[in-house]
């Protein structure tokens, strides 16, 4: 990561290092439980690392459960399939790819302390998020009118499927559960993801970041690079093999 | 030289001669607060309620079993009861125990820290516990759940309503209750890793942490990793029940047998997450009432790691007669066997500790002893349900009821109690009465051993768990087992007394109540918001009694028979005399 490079020099603070009071032992952005700026960066980054590793747990149950299912009904898994938009899918691929290099870029600039191509950046990545989204939505509601849905509410309507397909097995539905719950977890990840890039957004306008602060930009960056991770593993698995 | 060296800092606008407790007033500078201690304390009540109710449906259980055929409530009230005393023991008592509440007070101050490393994360931890609290309330309101706490499927996700054949109760939000606690859990190891990592005094390194620090680092990563596993398996079964997905549920292509492999990938090292810090408490209380150093300490250190490492290589345990096949029931059992070396290990270092230690006898060493006892019952009693052939014999009988029992009641719960009246001073500034306290603790060891000891009998003998009937030849024994569970409550209720008193009327407690070297003990009871008057400087390990300064040990400590109590006394006479 090029974030490992510049860290928070703990000069930032030293002048008044050796004070322990809430605002009077260094920058106002240093709180009253940590000694050093540098402190406060590692301890921010590693909570951020150990959160990661819970969520990549909590969608290895959906990996397995794909994993599994995959390999008790590959026939329906792979007539299931060609009902999935892969251009709408490749498409949302290249905006999250596209989307992790803005954010990567914004904490490069938060490090350098440009506020105002920070901000740029991030509106960027959370423009590619509502994009993602849109894209989605398209998506969903195609499923949706094809009564292409999770378990007992799967009702295809052939009208609605596509053309030339292999025909759907009577269990498919378990197909659009699998499919549904991995997209929509992460779909929610999406939101949140933009709930925080926006707070991360709000802080750099209000001028709250500079070289010395930038660990919020850092690690909703770690959190972003993580939604992209999965749906590079969703996007061949659900809908290319 | 002393432990505790100072800096030249102060903490400006903190008083630190005012007690957290008292360091800001109102109900909302609690429910506000980012006070590590206060967060701990909320907790602490908070599982004590949760303690206190999964009890009652404990004791309502074992009445129903007095006798044959009904004798207080019917068939399917008694299916709740259970589930529900597993319930609310496991989701909501027994894994925020130690950690959450007692850990959250003691950890920081055991690390030289002023507070956790994310004192905003972790109050919404406790807020979180709470939300998902609410929605176990709401289940029980709507009349709970029969499943077991398990939640097996088809049984949990096949619903009547949708056509299914399974529980009508209120499965989704109860699934949906422990799913959010859950995250409770998470954001709580999130940050004691943190904490851990980086919130150490200067001169505490890792070779003196204290041994509760270890296995709450041990448990932290139990609950990072296993938790999320869980949270994603009752999702997909509340999305079951509700969508009918078709993985788990035979009837629609699923497989039960996948569910309970995703259940018990989190379950079972769950059990690390309940009895590890458990085992923290015990190291403490046996160095400080040995007074001496534990024998083995990176051992002792090393097997919390070990043990959660282990936790989560042997899930398929729960499945030998489920339905796996026959060689990665050979794997499982062989591993499962490995668990037992850890827990050796701990064993034994806490035995060789106490040979030839200086020990007193007081109300938290009971328990820490009691845990000793009872612990490698329990242990002991899983290596035979490790064991294949034995495991088809024994597989849902009350032996199983009463293995887990003596590991979670006779290990954690000793811990909980031991680390309640070694910390209590600490926690509350007062002093509880001893004898009363030895009481309690008598009356919960017999009765508990009444309880569970008879139990092993009636499932060796092959009465199944959770039946709500059984034959003629097993009436006595249930009927001791009852009357045992009795005791077991009348215990509970004596030391419930016994704190509370001590709340009104107890003495005021000394900084250094049991004469323990250890950080925790280096500042006032209660201690101020900040934790420490002066910023502590480790130059000695918390063990090292050998290195502690008699001001450090026996300030407060008045115990008569220790001479040195005796002349510390003398020492200031004649200081003062003197001056």
């Amino acid at each position: 990561m090029s974030t490992d490079v510049v860290t928070p020099e703990p000069a930032a603070g030293g002048a008044h290092g050796a004070g322990h009071g809430v605002g009077h032992h260094g920058p106002k952005w240093l709180a009253h439980h940590f000694e050093t700026p540098t402190q406060q960066f590692d301890a921010a980054k590693l909570g951020m690392w150990a959160f990661l590793a819970q969520e990549l747990l909590f969608f290895s149950g959906l990996f397995v459960a794909y994993g599994v299912y995959r390999n008790w009904y590959p026939e329906m898994f792979k007539a299931a399939a060609h009902q999935l938009n892969k251009e709408m899918g490749a498409t949302n691929t290249v905006v999250l790819l596209f989307s992790s290099l803005t954010i990567a870029l914004a904490v490069r600039s938060a490090q350098v302390g440009n506020r105002k191509l920070t901000g740029r950046l991030i509106l960027t990545t959370i423009a590619c998020a509502c994009m993602f989204l849109v894209i989605k939505f398209f998506e969903y509601k195609h499923k949706f009118e094809g009564g292409l849905l999770p378990g007992r509410f799967f009702h295809p309507h052939a009208e609605h499927l596509v053309h030339g397909a292999p025909a759907l097995p009577e269990n498919t539905g378990t197909f659009f559960g699998i499919y549904f719950m991995m997209t929509g977890v992460h779909g929610v990840h999406v939101l949140i993801g933009i709930g925080v890039l926006v707070w991360i957004w709000i802080r750099n306008n209000r001028g709250d970041f500079s070289k010395e602060y930038f660990t919020p930009v850092d690690i909703v960056a770690l959190y972003w690079h993580l939604v992209d991770l999965v749906w590079i593993y969703l996007f061949p698995l659900l809908y290319l093999i | 030289m002393a432990a505790i060296t100072t800096t030249p800092g102060h903490h400006d606008e903190v008083d630190p001669n005012v007690s957290y407790l008292k360091s800001t007033r109102g109900i909302m500078s609690w429910l506000t607060t980012l006070d590590h201690k206060r967060i701990g304390v909320m907790y602490l009540i908070s599982v004590s309620v949760a303690f206190a109710l999964g009890g009652v449906f404990a004791l309502l259980v074992r009445l129903e079993l007095f006798s044959r055929g009904r004798t207080i409530m019917d068939a399917d009230t008694y299916n709740r009861m259970f589930s529900l005393h597993g319930v609310v023991m496991v989701f909501l008592f027994i894994i925020p125990s130690i950690p959450a509440a007692m850990g959250n007070i003691i950890l920081p101050i055991q690390l030289g820290a002023k507070d956790v490393a994310f004192p905003r994360l972790n109050l919404l931890s406790l807020y979180v516990y709470i939300f998902g609290a609410c929605f176990g309330i709401y289940s029980m309101i709507n009349g709970g759940v029969d499943t077991g706490w398990t939640f097996y499927t088809p049984y949990s996700s096949s619903d009547p309503a949708h056509g299914g054949v399974g529980s009508p109760s209120a499965v989704i939000p109860m699934t949906l209750a422990a799913f959010i606690m859950g995250f409770s859990s998470i954001l709580t190891g999130v940050n004691f890793i943190a904490t851990i990592h980086k919130m150490r005094a200067p001169g505490l390194t890792w070779r003196r942490l204290t041994l509760f620090t270890w296995s709450l680092y041990a448990t932290s990563i139990i609950q990072v990793l296993a938790t999320p596993v869980l949270a994603i398996t009752l999702l997909l079964l509340t999305m079951e029940r509700f969508l009918g997905l078709g993985i788990f549920d035979p009837r629609l292509g699923g497989d039960p047998v996948l569910f309970q492999h995703f259940f018990w990938f989190y379950s079972h090292p769950a059990v690390y997450i309940m009895i590890v810090p458990g085992m923290g408490i015990v190291s403490e209380l046996i160095a400080t009432f040995s007074r001496r150093e534990p024998v083995g300490y990176m051992a002792i250190a090393m097997s919390s790691l070990g043990l959660a490492l282990l936790g989560f290589l042997v899930w398929g345990h729960h499945l030998f007669v489920a339905g796996m096949s026959e060689y990665a029931t050979m794997v499982f059992s062989a591993l499962t066997f490995l668990v037992a070396i850890p827990s050796g290990v701990k064993i034994f270092n806490w035995v060789a500790t106490l040979y030839k230690g200086s020990i007193s006898l007081q109300s938290p060493m009971l328990w820490a002893l009691s845990f000793l006892f009872l612990f490698t019952i329990g242990g002991l009693t899983g290596l035979f349900l490790g064991m294949l052939a034995v495991d088809v014999h024994l597989h849902d009988t009350y032996f199983v009821v009463a293995h887990f029992h003596y590991v979670m009641v006779g290990g954690t719960v000793m811990g909980f109690f031991g680390g309640l009246h070694y910390w209590w001073p600490k926690f509350t500034g007062k002093m509880y009465e001893e004898g009363l306290a030895k009481v309690g603790w008598f009356f919960v060891f017999i009765g508990f051993n009444v309880t569970f000891l008879t139990q092993f009998v009636l499932g060796s003998r092959g009465m199944p768990r959770r039946y709500y009937d059984y034959l003629p030849k097993f009436e006595q024994l249930h009927q001791i087992s009852t009357v045992g569970s009795w005791v077991l409550g009348v215990g509970f209720i004596i030391i419930l007394i016994n704190l509370a008193r001590s709340l009104i009327g107890g003495k005021p407690a000394p900084r250094n109540p049991w004469g323990s070297a250890a950080l925790e003990w280096m500042t006032p009871s209660p201690p101020p918001l900040y934790n420490f008057v002066k910023d502590p400087v480790l130059t000695r390990g918390q063990y090292d009694y050998q290195l502690a300064t008699d001001d450090e040990l026996y300030e407060g400590y008045d115990d008569p028979l220790f001479p040195n109590a005796k002349m510390i006394a003398a020492k200031r006479a004649a200081e003062g005399a003197g001056e």
